[in-house]
């Protein structure tokens, strides 16, 4: 259906009510947090309104540095693994019987009702050495003794990587069934093996949604707070853990919120530089 | 044997059998046309002979190999899908070489085999346009290009030219027929289209409920059809039940017609005659004789209808043999034995 563009003032009514409610929920709380991160903070105390660059000039530090950069790299991690591992994992649901895609679409959304407390010390338990997943190996004869897996960067990884799967395959699984299937029957008629076929049709076919993918997990990964608490060592807390900490233990808002915005800004960085690639990929 | 053969094929879908026992050879070089209504087995035939899907039972023979299990991606075909299949991330010209980029040919050799294809096609200088960008026509022709792009033994195509307007489509017939026979490759076209079986194949091989019914030429598929369905799928036919009588005789409608022989061991059949062999005579003059019920002036043609005993029969003539008849008039009919086919009922 062809829809006039809006010609009146009222023609953009229906918009009032989205709008004003990201205003009041987003865009002032936002605009709130960026003015407290130049705000001074008051030892043993709040903060006082102020124009200062402290809070931005301390986190330019090597300690606050290197979390950034080990939340990005952790993001950036598990985005890419649950491609890797939803991609050819929906490509082949999308290929199976009405009735076995409806069973792993449940089995899935079951997953994303589960709260990251509940997954979180799931994990630390089947990654423990007394009750852990080691036992299994050791009764088969693989291991000698249990150990214990957590805590460690494999640890939040794996935990990160089951929280996102189930939104990665539900975000790739609408594009994967519009996927024309004689596409891949014709790159095999044209002589390519299924597995030719897979990267020289499917995924470049589907370049676009697997980048909106990408970057849609990277940030969502980015949030992760409870995971690497609870199945990593300290060198593992990401960015999100250290402005809780400051935030809610160290009553340091203004350099909490100084490092939110910092957050925020990489973000829209990274995600920008991913979409002009993508752009100049396709234009190549 | 060089060419393709099929022998006893068998697809079973469940207790569904879409295709039932074929046998047909494909001598090198020729064109084949697979004909019938949808659901007929034509299609999941032409996925078996590409490996698409895998037969239940029976073999096929390509030059004489076993090519029964061959994986598709080994069996060097080239197929034309309904939907044509083109990959919409790259250009025309990356689609004609996609077969050969699989198989690692050298760069500078993947482009002159592409020029060469696009002046075939008549799309020279089309090289760097996304898919997107062209006509169905054009779309059409890059699907065959790279279909083509690896000279392989069996081209292979399904519906090929559905999704065309009627004007296109005909002229996308002669224009295939004439590439297939420069090329001299063996072709096997499915389609639900007769005109265009018609137009381009050497053999036609009509289907219907997952057996062959006749695979013949097309002119001999047309005056000499082996069965009732044939007669009916392929052109206009009027088919009147036929006996003989107490003396031996064939009987048409009550009437009998020298010269008519019914099948061996039958005593009844069903005559098939097309409507362009149907003459309208005197009253009285022809073996049988009706009232006229409709006449249709198509300008080109002329499609009478008439009556006889409660059947209808259709007669068709050019303006230049036009009868003079008017609804409601009492006319004769001549039936010739030469023009009439008895099949067995």
């Amino acid at each position: 259906m062809r829809r006039e563009p809006p010609q009146t003032l009222g023609d953009y009514a229906p918009l009032l009510f989205p709008a004003a409610m990201l205003t009041i929920f987003f865009v002032v709380p936002f605009g709130t947090m960026i003015a407290v991160s130049f705000f001074q903070r008051q030892q043993g105390g709040f903060y006082t309104p102020a124009f200062v660059f402290d809070n931005y000039a301390r986190f330019l530090s090597a300690f606050f540095g290197g979390v950034l950069g080990f939340s990005l790299l952790l993001a950036i991690t598990v985005a890419i693994c649950c491609v890797v591992l939803a991609l050819p994992f929906t490509y082949m649901l999308t290929r199976m019987g009405r009735k076995v895609q409806v069973v792993w679409l449940v089995a899935l959304l079951s997953i994303l009702s589960l709260s990251e407390v509940i997954i979180g010390f799931a994990w630390s338990t089947l990654f423990s050495r007394t009750a852990g997943i080691t036992n299994i190996l050791v009764a088969l004869g693989i291991m000698s003794e249990a150990k214990a897996l957590t805590p460690s960067f494999g640890a939040v990884l794996t935990g990160m990587v089951y929280q996102a799967f189930p939104y990665t395959v539900l975000v790739l699984f609408p594009a994967l069934v519009r996927l024309d299937p004689t596409l891949t029957e014709a790159a095999r008629t044209l002589g390519a093996s299924p597995l030719k076929a897979f990267f020289t049709v499917v995924v470049p076919a589907l370049r676009n949604t697997i980048t909106a993918t990408l970057i849609m997990v990277f940030i969502f990964a980015l949030g992760s707070y409870l995971l690497p608490q609870l199945l990593g060592r300290p060198q593992h807390w990401t960015l999100s853990v250290l402005i809780t900490d400051q935030a809610i233990y160290q009553s340091n808002m203004p350099f909490a919120a100084a490092m939110a915005v910092f957050l925020v800004l990489v973000t829209l960085g990274l995600v920008a530089l991913t979409v002009i690639a993508g752009r100049k990929g396709e234009a190549a | 044997m060089s060419g393709l053969a099929l022998q006893n094929v068998v697809k079973e879908f469940g207790s569904f059998r879409a295709v039932n026992n074929v046998d047909l050879n494909v001598p090198h070089g020729t064109f084949v046309c697979m004909l019938g209504p949808s659901g007929c087995g034509k299609t999941t035939l032409l996925r078996m002979i590409a490996g698409l899907d895998l037969p239940t039972g029976g073999a096929i023979r390509l030059d004489g190999d076993d090519i029964t299990h061959v994986p598709t991606h080994k069996r060097n075909l080239g197929m034309v899908f309904q939907s044509l299949a083109l990959f919409p991330h790259l250009t025309v010209g990356e689609n004609i070489a996609y077969p050969l980029r699989i198989r690692g040919a050298a760069k500078e050799d993947q482009k002159k085999r592409v020029d060469e294809l696009l002046s075939m096609i008549h799309l020279t200088g089309y090289a760097d346009r996304p898919v997107a960008k062209l006509s169905g026509g054009q779309r059409q022709r890059v699907a065959i290009a790279r279909a083509l792009a690896i000279s392989p033994k069996l081209f292979l195509l399904d519906e090929p030219l559905s999704a065309l307007d009627a004007k296109l489509r005909e002229a996308m017939q002669v224009e295939l027929r004439q590439l297939q026979q420069k090329l001299g490759i063996t072709t096997i076209v499915v389609t639900h289209d007769q005109r265009e079986a018609m137009t381009m194949a050497d053999t036609v091989v009509v289907m219907n409920g997952g057996e062959i019914r006749q695979a013949a030429s097309p002119i001999e598929i047309y005056r000499r059809p082996a069965d009732s369905f044939v007669a009916d799928f392929i052109g206009q036919t009027n088919l009147l039940e036929v006996q003989a009588d107490s003396a031996g005789r064939v009987e048409v409608l009550g009437q009998p017609i020298a010269g008519l022989a019914l099948p061996a061991g039958s005593s009844k059949g069903t005559l098939s005659v097309r409507p362009e062999d149907v003459h309208l005579t005197a009253p009285g003059a022809g073996s049988l004789s009706g009232k006229v019920t409709f006449v249709r002036d198509l300008g080109g043609t002329i499609e009478t209808f008439v009556d006889i005993a409660g059947r209808q029969i259709v007669a068709v003539s050019t303006p230049r043999a036009r009868p003079d008849v008017t609804v409601g008039q009492e006319v004769g009919i001549a039936l010739t034995p030469d023009v009439c086919v008895v099949l067995k009922k």
